[in-house]
C-alpha cells in the first residue's frame, strides 16, 4: 500500500477569494507578519500495490481531469515514502 | 524589465510589434500608427487591441445598430438612452428603472462556473454605475443537445455559477430561459440581465468632468486574470477542436461585489462622485478612455499607483487585466477624503490613479516614464467601423421550401394523448424547476412573480405597490427561418409575456447572439434581425434602452441559430392586481384570445418529434399584438381575469399543461369548431393568450374584446372537483390527462439528464 498526495491550488494569476478572506482575518486579529495567503486542497490517495510509472501516469490523469480544473488550477503529485 | 516608452516609440519607429497576436488586423494596426503619427508603444498597442476588439468596439455591428437610435418611437419615459452603461426609463411616482442584458457566452464555455458567475457580476456593475440599486437578475441560457455529455459539463457548471454568485450577492433570480438545440453544442449562450431601481435624482453618467478632479480606482486589486479576454476570447471563433486559448479566465468574488454595490451607492447618494464607470471587458483601458472621452477630453494616469495582487505584472498587463469587482470614479479634490472614508467603512481598497485635465490626451505614466499618449476618443469611440458584406444565403430557399406540411401528425385521440405526454417531457418544454430551484428567487422579499410565471415581477415601492415585470424570449428557430420576422416574433413573445401579467410594456433591451460577422450569411441574418427589431420597436412604441452584441458564436464553419434575445420591461402601478398563471375558482371560463392557424414551421412539435426545421415562421401582426396587450392590461385593471398565460413554444397544449400543473385543479375543454385537435393544440400562431374569466365578469370581458374587435373563443371551464384535463372533440373522441402524471413527466426530465 502506497500513499500518493495530490495538492491542488488556484493558478498564480487567478483570484483566490478564500485566501483573501483568511488574510483579512489575520489582519483583523492582529496576527502580523503574513504578507499574503493562498489556499488550496489536498487529496491523499491510498493506492493498491506499488506506484510504478504506469500507476503514476494514471494518477496524473485523475488529478488533471477530476481532482483539478485545469483552466484555473494547477496540481502537484507526490509519492509519500 | 525594459519599458517601452513614448520616447522609445519615436526613437525606434520600426520595431516589429505583435499586433496580430493581440487580435488586430494589419490595416487596424496601420490606422493606429496613422492616428499617433508614430508606432504605438506596447502599452498603447495593448489598449487599442482590447478597445478595438469586436466585443468593445462593435465594429461589425455599429452600422446596423444605428437603426435603434434612428427609429426611436415617441416615448416620454426614456431618461437615458443607448450608449451609457445601461438605459434608464421613467416608471412614474418619481422612480426610474435601469435594465440591461449582456452576453458571457465564450468565457462560460471555457470555464462554465466562473464564466457564468462573472457574467452576473459584470451586468450588476453596469447597473450600479448608473446609480441604481440592483433588485433582480435573470438568465436566458441556451445549451446544445441535452444527451451530449459535454452539455452536462457546461449546464451544471453554468447553473452552479449563476446560483453561486447571484445567491451570495443576495439578488433574486426571477426568470430567464433554458433552451436546448444542437446548434449551441460548442457555443452555449449565457446571457445575464439585471434590473436596478432608483429615484430620478440619483441617475449618474459615465464621464470625467471638472478640471483637476481625481480619478479613483476602487474595489478588488488588479491581477493577471482575464488578460485580453475580450480581444482573444469573445472576438474569435473557436477552433473545431475546442478552445485552445485558455488563460483568459476571470474568477469572481461575490462578497467583494456586494461590498462594491453598497460602497458605490453610498458615495453616489452622498454626492461625492462626478462620474462613474464600471470595469468590465478591457479593464482600465476601457474605463479611463471612456471616462476621458465622455468628459473634458483629457486625463493623466499614474499606472504604478494601481493596487496589484501580483507585483510582477507589466504595465501592458495592468491596462488589459479584466480582474473582476473593480470600479472607477471621478471625484472632486475636496471630496476625496470623504470618498475614501466610505470605502474604508465598506472594507474596499481605493487609490487615486489619475487626474482630469483639458489636454485632449489620455496620458499614462509608469514610474515617471511616459508610456501612453493618445487621443482618448480614438481609443474609446473612433475605433474601426466595418461595412461587412452581407448576403442572403442560397440555402434559405431550400430551408423555406421544406415546410412541415408532410410531417406525420397525430390523427386519433390516442395519438393526441400520447403526443401530449411526450411533448410535456421534452427538454425544452419540461419544467425548469431543477434549474431555477438552485437560484434564490425570493431574497429581498420583493419578488411578486418568478419562474415558471410568464414574467418575473418585482415590487419597486413598498408603500404604493409600484412594480416592474420583465420577460426575456427568443425562439431562435423562427429567426433561422426568417431573421426579420423571427426577431419580431421574439419581441412579440416577450411583449406578450409582460402584458399577460398585467404590466404595460414600456421599453426593451436585447442581447444579439450570432455567428461570425466575417460570414456574409451570418451578417445578413444580423442585419435582418436588427432591422426587424428596430421596426417593431418603432411601431409598438417601445424604445431600445441598450443591450449587447455577441458575435463569433460558432465552431468551425457552423454558426449557432441566430438568437436575438429580447427583454421587455413593463410597469404595473400596483403589483396586487397582477394576473397569475394558475386558475383557482370553480366554473371560471377559459378563453383563447387570438386566432389559431396551421403554423407548425419552427414549432417545438416539429423540432422535438421530427427534428425538423423548415418553412416560414408564423405570421405576425404587430397591431394585433398591441391590441392583445391592451386587452390583457385592461382586463387586469378591471379585475376581469383570475388567470392568464401566453401561448408560444409547444402551443396551447403546453399553455394549458403549465397552467394546470401550477394550479393542480382540473378543467373541461373542447376543441373549438373549425379546427382539428392537432392544429389547435400544437400550432404556434403568434398573438395568442389563454385567459380565465370568472362568470360574473364574462359580459364585461366580452364587451372589452368586442370594443377592440379582437377574436376570442371560449373553449372550456375550470372544474374544482377534477384533477385532470378533459378534452372533448379530439378526432371524434375525448381524452383525459391526469395533472399529477403530467407534472411527474414534466419535472423528471432535467434531473434525469443532469441531476
Amino acid at each position: 500500500m502506497a500513499i500518493v498526495v495530490v495538492d491542488v491550488a488556484l493558478k498564480h494569476e487567478i483570484l483566490d477569494p478564500q485566501g483573501r478572506a483568511v488574510m483579512g482575518a489575520l489582519v483583523r486579529l492582529g496576527l502580523t507578519g503574513v504578507a499574503d495567503v493562498r489556499q488550496g486542497k489536498q487529496f491523499v490517495l491510498n493506492i493498491d500495490g506499488d506506484v510504478d510509472e504506469a500507476k503514476l501516469a494514471q494518477i496524473h490523469e485523475i488529478a488533471s481531469t477530476l481532482l483539478s480544473n485545469s483552466v484555473i488550477e494547477d496540481f502537484t503529485v507526490q509519492v509519500r515514502p | 524589465m525594459s519599458i517601452d516608452k513614448v520616447s522609445d516609440a519615436i526613437a525606434a519607429p520600426e520595431t516589429s510589434q505583435p499586433y496580430a497576436e493581440l487580435g488586430l488586423k494589419k490595416d487596424e494596426y496601420e490606422s493606429i500608427r496613422e492616428i499617433l503619427g508614430r508606432r504605438p508603444t506596447s502599452s498603447e498597442l495593448a489598449m487599442y487591441s482590447v478597445m478595438w476588439s469586436e466585443h468593445c468596439s462593435y465594429k461589425s455591428s455599429k452600422v446596423h445598430l444605428r437603426q435603434f437610435g434612428d427609429k426611436v418611437p415617441k416615448n416620454d419615459s426614456m431618461l437615458v438612452g443607448i450608449g451609457e452603461n445601461a438605459g434608464v426609463v421613467d416608471i412614474g411616482q418619481g422612480w426610474a428603472v435601469t435594465f440591461k442584458v449582456e452576453s458571457h457566452n465564450h468565457p462560460s464555455y471555457v470555464e462554465p462556473y466562473q464564466g457564468a458567475a462573472t457574467g452576473i457580476g459584470g451586468i450588476v456593475r453596469d447597473i450600479i454605475s448608473m446609480g441604481a440599486r440592483p433588485v433582480a437578475v435573470m438568465d436566458p441560457l441556451r445549451f446544445g443537445n441535452p444527451e451530449n455529455s459535454d452539455t452536462r459539463r457546461v449546464l451544471t457548471g453554468i447553473v452552479s455559477g449563476i446560483g453561486g454568485y447571484g445567491n451570495c450577492l443576495g439578488l433574486p433570480n426571477i426568470g430567464g430561459e433554458v433552451v436546448f438545440d444542437p446548434s449551441y453544442q460548442g457555443n452555449p449562450l449565457v446571457n445575464a440581465l439585471c434590473i436596478g431601481t432608483m429615484k430620478h435624482k440619483d441617475i449618474h453618467l459615465a464621464k470625467a468632468t471638472g478640471l483637476g478632479n481625481a480619478v479613483i480606482l476602487y474595489g478588488a486589486r488588479t491581477g493577471g486574470d482575464g488578460i485580453g479576454g475580450v480581444s482573444v476570447l469573445a472576438s474569435e471563433t473557436f477552433d473545431a477542436d475546442g478552445p485552445a486559448k485558455r488563460p483568459s479566465v476571470q474568477v469572481g468574488d461575490p462578497f467583494m461585489e456586494k461590498l462594491l454595490i453598497e460602497c458605490t451607492l453610498e458615495v453616489l447618494h452622498a454626492g461625492l462622485v462626478e462620474g462613474i464607470q464600471d470595469l468590465g471587458g478591457a479593464g482600465i483601458s476601457c474605463a479611463t478612455s471612456e471616462l476621458a472621452s465622455n468628459g473634458e477630453g483629457g486625463m493623466h494616469v499614474w499606472l504604478d499607483r494601481v493596487l496589484l495582487r501580483d507585483s510582477t505584472l507589466t504595465p501592458e498587463e495592468i491596462l488589459m487585466s479584466e480582474s473582476q469587482e473593480r470600479m472607477c470614479a471621478v471625484v472632486e479634490p475636496s471630496k476625496i477624503n470623504a470618498f475614501m472614508d466610505v470605502c474604508k467603512k465598506w472594507d474596499v481598497e481605493a487609490v487615486v490613479i489619475g487626474e482630469v485635465n483639458n489636454s485632449g490626451r489620455l496620458t499614462v505614466e509608469w514610474h515617471g516614464e511616459q508610456i501612453v499618449d493618445v487621443p482618448p476618443r480614438s481609443v474609446a469611440h473612433d475605433g474601426p467601423v466595418y461595412e461587412r458584406p452581407f448576403a442572403r444565403p442560397d440555402w434559405m430557399d431550400i430551408r423555406n421550401a421544406a415546410g412541415p406540411e408532410n410531417l406525420v401528425r397525430p390523427s386519433s385521440a390516442a395519438e393526441v394523448k400520447q403526443t401530449w405526454l411526450t411533448m410535456t417531457g421534452t427538454p425544452n418544454l419540461a419544467s425548469k424547476i431543477w434549474v431555477t430551484s438552485q437560484f434564490d428567487r425570493y431574497v429581498m422579499g420583493n419578488t411578486i412573480l418568478a419562474q415558471p410565471e410568464d414574467s418575473g415581477m418585482i415590487r419597486v415601492d413598498e408603500e404604493t405597490g409600484l412594480g416592474v415585470a420583465v420577460s426575456t424570449d427568443c425562439n431562435a428557430r423562427f429567426v433561422a427561418l426568417d431573421p426579420y420576422k423571427g426577431a419580431q416574433l421574439a419581441f412579440a413573445e416577450s411583449y406578450r409575456n409582460v402584458a399577460v401579467t398585467g404590466a404595460a410594456p414600456l421599453a426593451i433591451t436585447n442581447c444579439l447572439n450570432f455567428g461570425s460577422p466575417e460570414d456574409p450569411a451570418v451578417m445578413w441574418q444580423f442585419e435582418r434581425a436588427v432591422t426587424g427589431l428596430a421596426d417593431a420597436c418603432l411601431e409598438m412604441g417601445t424604445p431600445v434602452t441598450g443591450g449587447n452584441v455577441s458575435f463569433y458564436n460558432q465552431t468551425g464553419d457552423v454558426a449557432i441559430h441566430p438568437t436575438p434575445v429580447v427583454g421587455v420591461l413593463g410597469v404595473i402601478e400596483n403589483v396586487e392586481r397582477r394576473t397569475p398563471m394558475a386558475w383557482r375558482n370553480n366554473g371560471d371560463l377559459i378563453y383563447l384570445l387570438g386566432t389559431t392557424s396551421d403554423e407548425l414551421a419552427g414549432s417545438e412539435w416539429a423540432h422535438a418529434i421530427h427534428a425538423h426545421l423548415g418553412g416560414h415562421p408564423p405570421v405576425l401582426d404587430l397591431a394585433a399584438e398591441k391590441t392583445l396587450a391592451e386587452i390583457l392590461v385592461a382586463g387586469s385593471v378591471g379585475n376581469l381575469f383570475s388567470a392568464a398565460h401566453d401561448v408560444s413554444e409547444g402551443g396551447i397544449a403546453q399553455t394549458i399543461a403549465e397552467m394546470s400543473m401550477q394550479s393542480g385543479i382540473g378543467i373541461r375543454l373542447e376543441v373549438p369548431a373549425g379546427l382539428d385537435a392537432f392544429t389547435f393544440l400544437w400550432s404556434e400562431s403568434a398573438t395568442r393568450a389563454v385567459v380565465v374569466v370568472p362568470q360574473n365578469q364574462n359580459d364585461e370581458f366580452l364587451t372589452l374584446c368586442a370594443s377592440k374587435s379582437f377574436p376570442v373563443t371560449k373553449f372550456g371551464e375550470v372544474d374544482l372537483s377534477s384533477k385532470s384535463i378533459e378534452l372533448a372533440a379530439v378526432f371524434g373522441d375525448s381524452i383525459s390527462l391526469d395533472i399529477a402524471e403530467l407534472r411527474t413527466i414534466s419535472e423528471e426530465t432535467l434531473p434525469r439528464l443532469f441531476g
